[in-house]
């Protein structure tokens, strides 16, 4: 039993297929790089905190949207009582930075609740799952499509 | 179509069937390294540059539409301080030199959504041929509420030229007409009529 992430979807897996996948090697960088299809490799602008988590993604994403939206009330606001386009427009032009500033770089508190992965001795007594020979199959194709 | 490809092999095959790095990853270093970042430092970027983008749209539309809550109320005098020469062109249309004297208070115009207004002096009459001739004679740009006070003394800075003969004589207005050129969003446009100006009826 365990988590497994594949296709930017995390599936639960049991199986005891003789055939299933075993643990392989890691692969290098130079064979990552010569392999067809070219995935992108960790985004090393995160360099501040590893990376977020699933809830730190959904809180970073609502609190971008928030914030603009925020901004561009006080924005109006402040310049139709002052009576000056350029005041609304330097108000929101900040909103923007300062909200790109907290949104966009990978900040511990969009780390809070990381993924558990299985330690990799207890992975191996779990080999990969098999396909069924019916039913999930159809799902399967037509979540492709 | 590559990903249904893929996908058949699963069918077929199960994990096995896959591509190396379509497998899915059993220890987390696997997955760090084969898997991209979801919602990576560039999908926030996009989605916050785009968000902010149509924000601002909004904002800018809603300051056009506050345009609308503004009443306007000018104020203009206009008056034919001589004729400076009146006379028949050789290719047989009339023309007519005008000294003028413009006033006008055009402060309730502007708005903090404006970024100018072009103002524009025109003698409108009636001929046979047409039934509204308009020619300009004077415009202007006022750039800011300070300079919305104008006082004008000057001969017309476009020449007043007939469509034909029509001018001896002619009664004619003077309308003032200006245009509100908004920061963004619409352009308002209106006028004022100063009637009960009169043409000689010998060229001179």
């Amino acid at each position: 039993m365990g988590l497994v992430l594949a296709h930017d979807t995390l599936y639960l897996t049991v199986t005891d297929d003789p055939h299933a996948l075993k643990p392989r090697s890691f692969q290098t960088a130079s064979s990552l790089r010569s392999s067809r299809l070219r995935r992108l490799q960790v985004n090393h602008f995160s360099s501040i905190g590893y990376k977020m988590d699933w809830q730190g993604q959904k809180l970073a994403e609502q609190l971008m949207q928030a914030m603009l939206v925020a901004f561009a009330i006080v924005a109006f606001i402040a310049g139709y009582a002052l009576e000056s386009f350029q005041t609304m427009l330097l108000i929101y032009a900040a909103g923007v930075v300062l909200t790109s500033l907290i949104t966009i770089p990978n900040w511990p508190f969009f780390n809070r609740h990381p993924l558990k992965w299985l330690d990799p001795s207890e992975a191996e007594k779990h080999p990969k799952p098999q396909p069924a020979s019916s039913g999930p199959k159809k799902k399967a194709s037509k979540k492709a499509n | 179509m590559l990903f249904q490809t893929k996908q058949k092999d699963y069918e077929r095959e199960g994990w096995a069937g896959l591509e190396a790095e379509q497998q899915p990853a059993k220890f987390s270093s696997e997955a760090k390294r084969r898997t991209p970042n979801m919602h990576s430092f560039g999908y926030r970027a996009n989605a916050l540059l785009a968000f902010s983008v149509t924000i601002l749209a909004l904002i800018c539309g809603i300051a056009s539409f506050s345009d609308n809550f503004n009443s306007p109320s000018p104020a203009a005098q206009v008056q034919v301080l001589n004729i400076n020469w009146f006379r028949k062109k050789p290719d047989g249309n009339d023309e007519v030199s005008l000294t003028l004297n413009i006033s006008a208070n055009l402060e309730s115009l502007f708005t903090w959504n404006t970024k100018q207004v072009f103002v524009f002096l025109a003698a409108e009459y009636k001929t046979p041929k047409n039934a509204l001739n308009q020619v300009s004679l004077w415009d202007g740009i006022i750039p800011s509420k300070e300079k919305a006070k104008i006082q004008i003394r000057a001969t017309n800075k476009y020449r007043f030229i007939d469509q034909g003969s029509n001018l001896r004589g002619k009664d004619f207005n003077l309308t003032l007409h200006w245009h509100v050129m908004p920061k963004t969003g619409k352009m308002f446009r209106d006028n004022l009529v100063i009637s009960g100006f009169r043409l000689p009826e010998a060229y001179r």
